[in-house]
């Protein structure tokens, strides 16, 4: 029994998610094949689309590349104890931070000036999220409520800026801000198809599990998140480390938008706001907010997205298809949290039911 | 910009409030009845959505738009459904559910409304309250959905019965003591899941009114986070129904602002003018916010309020 | 072991493409019309909005058809590297050698990195401006000047109009909106010079309670014709017949939608920028860069007259549209002045259709109210 307990909670990390991911599959191929399509072949297809060969795991690696990211900016909040959803708010403010500051000084040219405007990004980022932090700190406003409206409010500002004054009146149809100098751009990794913000993305989920795992101010976070009341006896300044675990999210997030600019867009412009906030949100609940894990989840996701491309070319499937999957799998990956710890010993009471009725009875 | 001008605008905004407010209402008052019983539904949005695909289905297919209305409400209540028997597994954690609920319910909206975007429902009937006045203006903002009333009373009615009833003191016993109402014999699993359902239910009546009366179709973009933002209105509202109704309609005027203002000349900025109703909300939340009342009226319970 | 294994796949791709090519050009016999063709489409937006992504899906219906010919698809891609991606998945999963990305914000940057990255593969975007020596041989833009059919909307909504009022509720003020809402503005004032347009700006391509908010706004301020340019104007056309007002159609026909209420429309008709690129392809011919038509080259048409529009407007917009399909009508000729009172076309200058000043359209002419 006692050597059972160091296998069984790591093999229950990985046998409970792909239990359910399991589960979510075979719902999904009675779903699509109640609409009249074979659940094979989807089968087939979300994982020849995902994992089959060189191009789709290029292009699953390079759409989890900000997911990563984003999912930090609500992990790194959740450590300490509060619910960010407004991620999406960052990532725009750290591109157009990105895009903006060369309109106020010129960076120079080369890495040196692409990482001082991903700085400048990641500080736009950091500044909003602690925003909704603080206003939790300070006035006690739910930041759950708060990141959202924030979010809604940065976008605003965002589209604000980017069609009036920082428009380049060359963008004819497609409003975008002046686009960034070709040497400050982030460029591919070798010859593969798949840019560097995916380097990015895991060396900071790494650095961020070490921060957590390892550091004093880290082990501090946790306290305050897992246990403020505790925290607070302990004379930990808890607000100042919850504002903290907020502004290095936001960083992340802001990061993020920076190396969308820097590596797709080469401006800041619309398009920008395609809901890599929203989706972080989903990944780092999967990961349940371990940055280590953030990583194979945004994999994940970004696999799904890859496959979902391919089921709407060849079986004619509808785009929201995937996310049909991915409802079904975030919700029994999140149930099966209730297995956890019973897994391997569910058979225990079924084998005791008999002893324990009889108790009962006795009672 | 002249004295009729600023008239035309309020009285554009004061319609828009209930035009836009209806929807904010019920999915508030569904949000409402659910965190009362202690538990926070971020779903709400996905219920917004399917029940606005479910409800335009219906009414299509059956021609009748009172059945396409129940079966907004029934759907709402079945996703909702979902989320209670989820969170009442041990472990698990409401608000990541929500979100879960929230995707597979935009997923399934979006998966079999394909179909849907073209044909035209059955409309919900509208009141004409506005008979006195010879402006046509005023007559159009008050012609209301016949769903508002429905919903002014149900928040009436929650706000009520919270006080006043066997039901409503047994949601708010499980909400703020979990313990005490397992005490008195109360199984607090049941009577959240009865709540969600309920308050997914009255959510899908929102999600009617989107898609049957305003603006009355069914296509991805109706909703757009409205379901989320009416989950923020309830603590808006420190979970008084009656407040909810006042939230909704203050952030619906709000947003008809920016559309009124242009239509009588005045341009630029729209953008921001877009954002006044979060702008608002956000400001109006820190401004009546403190550390220490922060969590006055809200359920012990609630992961919010701990 | 893996990158080997990646490499070489890449290598085989590659080595096998360029056999074909070679192959292609050294027997240009063997790239006859009829040569089996594999053509991607992809859409911003939903392919039955009723609008602009629906008028692209409905033409791509008919080219799936075409005998010899595969078509793949796919909807609600965003204008982010999701977009290079999927051009990639088509050209490498499925073979497709013509791709039509047909958003405006596919052009730059996405299509043209895919493309730099397969130069065997054309690409034919909607909306963009391909600009020679600029980019690429493989890519191209088409477009339509649908701002014809727009004057002819002007003409019908100014007959229509008791109150001399018209209402146009658009997604941005980018130039090709600008060109409508003038164009508009235009036909309507040739009616009548009293005529006005107000304008609402929504912010985004879908915001159905937005336009429909809009839509009141405007009919509460007695605006009686309404038009529109967003992504699906459904909701705008519902909701203008609700309130009684009349409406011009834009992107597809609406008239199913409210057969009293409808006037007319300004519709796409893609199938015919697709054919001549699609020819082009299948022939071998050099890929067609710039591609632009109007109603006379069947690009654009009007959608049929709706019951409420009465014989002496018919009579004007015919005549007007006739001499369009003669190519003897400009709408753009000066003098006009902006809503501000400044001139922006001088007298005795014309701008054609083909004309470069119209595609960086950056005022509102004189008669609309609005802002930019």
């Amino acid at each position: 029994m006692a050597g059972s307990r160091n296998w069984q909670p790591t093999a229950e990390a990985f046998a409970l998610p792909l239990l359910s991911l399991a589960g979510a599959l075979v719902l999904f191929g009675i779903f699509v094949a109640l609409g009249g399509r074979d659940p094979v072949a989807v089968w087939r297809l979300l994982f020849v689309g995902a994992f089959g060969d060189a191009f789709s795991w290029q292009n699953t690696l390079q759409r989890s590349a900000p997911l990563m990211l984003t999912a930090l900016c609500v992990a790194l909040p959740a450590r300490a104890g509060l619910v960010i959803i407004g991620g999406e708010g960052a990532l725009v403010l750290g591109g157009l931070a990105m895009a903006g500051l060369p309109y106020l000084f010129t960076p120079p040219a080369g890495w040196i000036g692409t990482l001082l405007l991903l700085a400048g990004a990641a500080a736009a980022g950091a500044c909003w999220i602690a925003l909704a932090g603080w206003l939790r700190v300070w006035r006690g406003v739910n930041e759950t409520i708060s990141s959202l409206l924030l979010a809604y409010i940065a976008i605003a500002v965002f589209k604000q800026l980017v069609e009036g004054p920082l428009r380049d009146p060359a963008s004819l149809n497609k409003p975008s801000t002046l686009p960034l100098a070709e040497s400050l751009r982030i460029g591919s990794i070798g010859s593969y198809d798949v840019h560097w913000g995916l380097v990015w993305g895991i060396c900071l989920c790494v650095a961020a599990a070490f921060w957590l795992g390892f550091s004093v101010h880290g082990f501090a976070t946790r306290v305050a998140g897992g246990n403020p009341r505790a925290a607070r006896l302990m004379g930990l300044p808890t607000g100042r480390l919850v504002v903290t675990a907020c502004a290095l999210g936001g960083a992340c997030a802001g990061l993020a938008g920076g190396i969308e600019v820097a590596a797709v867009h080469t401006n800041a412009n619309a398009a920008l706001i395609a809901g890599f906030g929203y989706t972080g949100i989903l990944v780092s609940f999967v990961a349940r907010h371990q940055p280590l894990a953030v990583i194979p989840v945004a994999i994940l996701f970004g696999g799904f997205g890859a496959a979902g491309s391919l089921l709407q070319r060849r079986l004619g499937l509808p785009d929201a298809a995937v996310q049909v999957l991915l409802g079904f799998a975030f919700v029994l990956i999140l149930a099966s949290e209730s297995l956890r710890g019973r897994l391997f010993t569910l058979p225990a009471p079924l084998r005791r039911r008999t002893s324990i009725a009889a108790v009962a009875g006795a009672r | 910009m002249s004295a009729q001008a600023w008239l035309d605008v309020l009285i554009a905004v004061i319609g828009g409030a209930v035009r836009v407010g209806t929807p904010f209402l019920f999915v508030s008052l569904g949000e409402c009845l659910t965190e009362k019983a202690g538990r926070i539904n971020l779903g709400l949005e996905g219920v917004l959505v399917l029940s606005a695909m479910s409800g335009f289905g219906a009414a299509w297919l059956s021609d009748s738009v009172w059945i396409g209305v129940l079966c907004a409400g029934l759907a709402g209540a079945a996703l909702a459904l979902v989320h209670g028997v989820a969170c009442s597994l041990p472990r698990v954690n409401d608000v990541a559910v929500g979100i879960g609920i929230m995707l597979l319910g935009t997923g399934l909206a979006f998966h079999l409304g394909k179909p849907l975007m073209e044909p035209q429902a059955p409309q919900i009937p509208s009141l004409a309250l506005g008979g006195w006045s010879n402006s046509a203006a005023v007559q159009a903002a008050l012609r209301i959905n016949v769903l508002f009333p429905l919903g002014v009373a149900l928040a009436a009615l929650l706000q009520w019965g919270f006080a006043n009833t066997r039901w409503g003191l047994l949601v708010r016993m499980v909400g703020d003591s979990a313990d005490a109402a397992r005490a008195l014999g109360t199984s607090v699993n049941g009577v959240r899941i009865a709540a969600t359902v309920a308050g997914g239910f009255i959510a899908g009546l929102g999600g009617a009114s989107l898609s049957l009366y305003y603006p009355g179709s069914w296509n991805e973009g109706l909703s757009s986070g409205q379901g989320l933002i009416a989950v923020a209105l309830v603590i808006f509202a420190r979970w008084s129904p009656l407040r909810c109704l006042a939230a909704a309609l203050l952030f619906g005027g709000a947003g008809a602002i920016g559309p009124a203002l242009q239509s009588v000349g005045v341009g630029g900025a729209y953008y921001l003018f877009n954002a006044l109703p979060y702008a608002l909300t956000l400001l109006i939340l820190v401004l009546s916010c403190s550390p220490t009342r922060s969590a006055r009226g809200a359920p012990l319970e609630l992961g919010v309020s701990r | 072991m893996v990158r080997n294994d990646w490499s070489r796949r890449r290598w085989i791709k590659s080595a096998t493409s360029l056999g074909a090519g070679a192959l292609v050009e050294g027997w240009p016999w063997l790239a006859h019309a009829d040569a089996p063709i594999t053509i991607g489409f992809l859409y911003v937006g939903a392919r039955d909005d009723y609008g602009y992504n629906q008028s692209h899906a409905e033409a791509a219906a008919v080219v799936r058809k075409m005998a010899g010919v595969k078509v793949v698809e796919e909807e609600n891609v965003p204008e982010t590297q999701a977009v290079q991606k999927s051009m990639q998945g088509m050209i490498s999963q499925d073979g497709a050698t013509l791709l039509f990305p047909t958003s405006f914000g596919y052009f730059d940057p996405h299509m043209l990195a895919v493309a730099a990255r397969n130069p065997d593969v054309r690409f034919a975007h909607c909306g963009g401006l391909w600009t020679e020596g600029k980019h690429p041989k493989n890519t191209g833009s088409f477009f339509g000047y649908i701002d014809e059919a727009q004057y002819l909307n002007g003409v019908i909504a100014g007959h229509a109009s008791k109150s001399h009022k018209l209402g146009f509720i658009a997604a941005k003020p980018i130039p090709q909106v600008l060109r409508n809402i003038n164009a508009f503005t235009l036909g309507a004032r040739a009616v009548d010079p009293k005529i006005t347009t107000t304008v609402i700006f929504t912010g985004d391509w879908s915001m159905p309670v937005k336009e429909a908010e809009a839509a009141n706004s405007l009919a509460d301020q007695g605006i009686d014709v309404f038009t529109m340019h967003v992504d699906g104007p459904k909701v705008i056309v519902e909701t203008a017949a609700k309130r009684g007002k009349m409406v011009c159609g834009y992107h597809a026909s609406q008239a199913r939608l409210a057969p009293q209420a409808y006037l007319t429309g300004a519709e796409w008709n893609w199938i015919t920028p697709y054919r001549i690129i699609i020819d082009a392809a299948r022939s071998g011919k050099p890929h067609p860069n710039f591609v632009r038509g109007g109603l006379k080259d069947a690009f654009v048409k009007t959608s049929a007259y709706g019951p409420a529009v009465a014989e002496a407007a018919r009579k004007h917009a015919d005549g007007v549209k006739a001499r369009m399909l003669a190519g003897k009508f400009d709408i753009f000729s000066g003098e006009i002045k902006d809503n501000n009172g400044k001139v922006v076309i001088p007298k005795g200058t014309t701008h054609q259709q083909t004309a470069i000043e119209l595609e960086s359209m950056n005022y509102l002419v004189e008669g609309v109210i609005g802002k930019i």
